[in-house]
């Protein structure tokens, strides 16, 4: 159903951004060549690693779980092809800081062969706990590059009661076209997931916001909508504002609601999913496939046809770039995610995982700005979406004042980069607030664990008197006793004549100095 | 293929500090020609002579502190203090003052405060008021605007006055000097006078002009107008130079309206002396105003208000500087104090206490 007079709202600050879309939106979405090797990372989500199941050497199908989500919050995952299994080991993945991780790497056989799959005719039949167990056992995590568990996010707990659930097709990022792409492509399996996580969480209402820069996908939406005759999903086109794909800006500016900074959506009754989830929950529940592949952007001015493929999780990222026709001779950066949020790669010697939801590669700047001082213009401070002060946070985290940036509210911080963009200066705000926040997490760990160390310390100092106590009770019941013991012998011996020790002792004595006394006179005689 | 890392986010607007600061500088040349055409050639001597000695000390101070000299000696911001300081000096100083003036601006104000973006107080106006305390005698060499029976100096001629002392011949300084409107008012009505009176007066009734004195109407409003367009495009904040101008007509309308015979009427406060200048140019300093919107408001009002209360009250015919350099003392606390309310947050989270302190007992 379309609803073009939608009221909607708007959260403070945010940027215009050049949108450098259309780059990579010519062409439809093709299919990634299957690699020689995939390497699937065990740990691609929020929460805990799942448990291995496979073994080096052992044959994989397509769709095989490689490794299942035991903990709570956790996810699994599955082959993306068939092949063997050739190591399980530590290989770098995709992360800010260059990491290695434990990884499963397949040989693949070419033969993309499916273990069975148990498609779902009639999934209202089910209840909504089994299917959420279903999309657990797909390991699907958020598509938009949160990565954290679905499963998980649609139980919101018998407490919370979810009225509207809010489908995040914003893709506010410049270059990033994939859910673009996604919706324009695959609407029917959208609505599809829409619906599924509606009857999932018993959301009432079900809106689809786009942003106003994506005409096609909006259209095709729509049509699907309206197609079924659906009257509780409507698409909302929103204003194109970085960052409107926020989850908390999202919110604002459809409902004008806050989400309480220590809470979570759910809170105020609504739960966000991103496009490519929903479709992901589809194809879970009806086709019984898990979570093997997504789409993802390839694009920026320093590689040569940028477009979108439907890329195996584990695929190495080089050969996607060779897919797309190579990097340009001046490619100077490999970013993985948008030009605001992404981090940059050491390499493209990684594997593909389900967050990557783009590979942006920026040839090098002409010229590096220099930074000069914050000369207090608050620029920072009208682009800030989440209503907070740069600059002072970044006076106060650059003299390590940890509890005063505390106070200008450094956790809310979305990392949006909004600040560091329109800085005059060039300063990189955002690198001073992930400095604050990891020297505050650090020194929370230290405290926590000087905490335990002071506790243990407690127990061992209390265990130690305790036992000294216990000792010292021992030693005086035991005198008490000798003292009873003493008394009664007293009040018994009064009569009798002397102390029968005492009398024993002396006769012994006598008859050592009788014993010294004869040994003298025969000593005396040899001489 | 190996690469470079950076951290996020890999783009930025390509503005950078210079540009904001050349922007200020260019908006301020109409009004600038303006003076020149109405109060002489002193006014450009100034701004030459000021920009070179605030781009020399600016150059020893960056030397002395180790710091690089090629973007911060270009970054414009020296430059700026020296024009904001000459056009609000007066146009026959000698320029010893104005040597003194932007010395102590540069040197004293903002250096060893720490340089670009540390000094707490405006530099321009602490130059201002150090030789306007120092050399009273000389920080009345007011030129007369274009009115009848004054004739401005030639070029060379004040260059002369400026750089010798020596006035041309059939000439005294009581003919081409002479007390600003805002001064003959403060006088005038000392010697009580009602404000018709002195309006009217032979003598000093034509340089009131229309409205607020002849000449600083032109030059007032032409400030006016290019400040505007710094607001518009986002240069400066709006609230600043709103707050002082809304401060300035409630004060000026509220005591007009009481006693209009001892209270100047709202143009005369708007248009004479050098309120455009002092709340579009130089109260929106962003380095030492204050940050936050609800601040700058407070800051804008704070400053308003001490003008009336000084040019009203005070022992100086104007008071811009004081009142910028009074607010600018108020900044942490204003800005402390009106901390937005964070998204998510509510609104009674404040004052702000810090949980170790507690904690600790």
């Amino acid at each position: 159903m379309s609803n073009t007079s939608h009221h909607l709202w708007h959260f403070h600050g945010g940027l215009k951004l050049p949108g450098h879309k259309a780059m990579s939106t010519g062409s439809p979405v093709a299919r990634a060549t299957l690699p020689a090797q995939l390497v699937v990372p065990v740990q691609q989500h929020i929460g805990e690693p799942g448990k291995l199941l496979v073994e080096v050497g052992e044959r994989v199908l397509k769709g095989q779980m490689l490794s299942q989500a035991d903990e709570y919050v956790s996810a699994a995952i599955h082959a993306p092809t068939s092949g063997t299994i050739s190591a399980i080991e530590e290989r770098p993945i995709p992360h800010p800081s260059g990491l290695s991780a434990l990884c499963v790497v397949i040989e693949t056989d070419g033969e993309d062969q499916w273990i069975e799959l148990a498609p779902l005719q009639h999934p209202r039949a089910k209840s909504p706990t089994e299917l959420r167990q279903l999309i657990r056992q797909a390991g699907i995590v958020g598509l938009g590059g949160a990565t954290f568990p679905t499963a998980v996010k649609v139980n919101p707990g018998p407490r919370a009661k979810i009225d509207t659930l809010v489908i995040n097709g914003a893709e506010c990022e410049p270059y990033i076209s994939c859910d673009d792409m996604l919706m324009r492509e695959q609407a029917d399996q959208l609505i599809s997931g829409c619906q599924l996580i509606q009857y999932m969480v018993s959301a009432r209402h079900c809106q689809i916001a786009i942003e106003d820069n994506k005409p096609e996908a909006i259209a095709a939406v729509e049509a699907q909508i309206k197609a079924e005759g659906l009257s509780t999903i409507e698409v909302v086109a929103i204003p194109t504002l970085y960052p409107t794909g926020g989850e908390k800006q999202l919110i604002k500016v459809l409902t004008n609601r806050e989400v309480p900074s220590d809470g979570l959506p759910s809170d105020i009754g609504i739960l966000v999913q991103n496009v490519a989830t929903a479709v992901a929950v589809h194809r879970a529940i009806y086709l019984g496939e898990p979570l093997i592949s997504r789409i993802v952007t390839v694009t920026g001015e320093g590689v040569a046809q940028p477009q979108n493929l439907q890329v195996l999780i584990g695929t190495p990222m080089a050969e996607l770039i060779a897919q797309c026709g190579g990097y340009h001779k001046d490619a100077a950066r490999l970013i993985m995610g948008g030009p605001m949020m992404g981090f940059s790669l050491r390499t493209d010697e990684l594997p593909v995982t389900k967050g990557c939801n783009c590979l942006l590669v920026e040839n090098s700047a002409e010229q590096l700005p220099t930074t000069m001082p914050c000369i207090r213009c608050s620029a920072c401070a009208e682009a800030c979406p989440a209503q907070l002060l740069p600059q002072q946070m970044y006076w106060h985290a650059s003299s390590k004042n940890f509890d005063l940036v505390q106070d200008y509210h450094l956790f809310d911080c979305i990392e949006c980069g909004c600040c560091s963009y329109v800085c005059p200066s060039q300063i990189p705000l955002v690198q001073y607030f992930r400095f604050a926040k990891t020297e505050i997490w650090n020194q929370e760990r230290d405290r926590q664990k000087s905490d335990h160390a002071r506790i243990r310390h407690d127990f061992r100092q209390q265990r130690l008197e305790r036992e000294k106590k216990e000792r010292e009770e021992k030693l005086r019941k035991k005198k008490e006793m000798l003292e009873k013991k003493k008394q009664q012998e007293a009040e018994q011996g009064d009569s009798a004549p002397a102390d029968p020790k005492k009398a024993a002792i002396e006769a012994a004595m006598k008859r050592v100095q009788q014993k010294k006394a004869a040994q003298q006179t025969d000593s005396n005689d040899e001489q | 293929m190996q690469f470079k890392t950076a951290t996020s986010p890999h783009t930025t607007l390509p503005g950078s500090v210079q540009s904001v600061m050349f922007k200020v500088l260019l908006a301020m040349v109409p009004g600038t020609i303006a003076m020149i055409v109405f109060f002489g050639w002193g006014v450009l001597i100034n701004i030459l002579l000021a920009s070179v000695v605030a781009l020399s000390c600016e150059a020893l101070m960056l030397w002395l502190r180790k710091r690089p000299l090629k973007p911060y000696l270009f970054d414009g911001s020296a430059l700026l203090t020296a024009s904001l300081l000459a056009i609000a000096l007066p146009q026959l100083a000698p320029w010893w003052l104005t040597l003194i003036a932007t010395a102590f601006a540069i040197i004293v104000a903002k250096h060893l405060y720490g340089g670009l973006g540390f000094n707490p107080f405006n530099p321009a106006m602490v130059g201002y008021v150090v030789v306007l305390i120092s050399f009273p005698r000389e920080m009345t060499q007011w030129v007369p605007p274009l009115v009848e029976g004054h004739v401005l100096l030639s070029f060379s001629e004040t260059l002369r006055v400026i750089f010798t002392g020596e006035l041309p011949l059939n000439y005294t300084w009581d003919a081409i000097t002479m007390a600003t409107p805002l001064d003959t008012v403060k006088t005038q009505l000392g010697l009580e006078l009602s404000i018709s009176e002195i309006e009217s007066h032979a003598v000093y009734g034509p340089m009131f002009g229309a409205m607020g004195g002849f000449g600083w109407e032109w030059v007032n409003g032409l400030f006016l107008a290019s400040g505007l367009y710094l607001c518009f495009k986002r240069i400066i904040d709006w609230r600043i130079p709103a707050g002082v101008i809304l401060a300035l007509l409630v004060f000026s309308n509220v005591f007009a309206l009481y006693d209009y015979a001892s209270f100047t009427p709202p143009t005369f406060h708007l248009l004479s002396g050098g309120i455009m200048l002092g709340a579009f140019f130089i109260a929106t300093d962003p380095v030492t105003a204050a940050t936050t919107r609800k601040g700058r408001w407070l800051y804008g009002l704070g400053i308003g208000s001490f003008i009336y209360i000084i040019r009203t009250w005070g022992g100086y015919p104007d008071g811009i500087a004081f009142a910028i350099l009074l607010m600018n003392m108020a900044v942490p606390l204003l800005d402390y104090y009106t901390m937005p309310r964070a998204f998510g947050h509510r609104w009674n989270e404040f004052p702000h206490h810090h949980k170790g302190d507690e904690d600790e007992h």
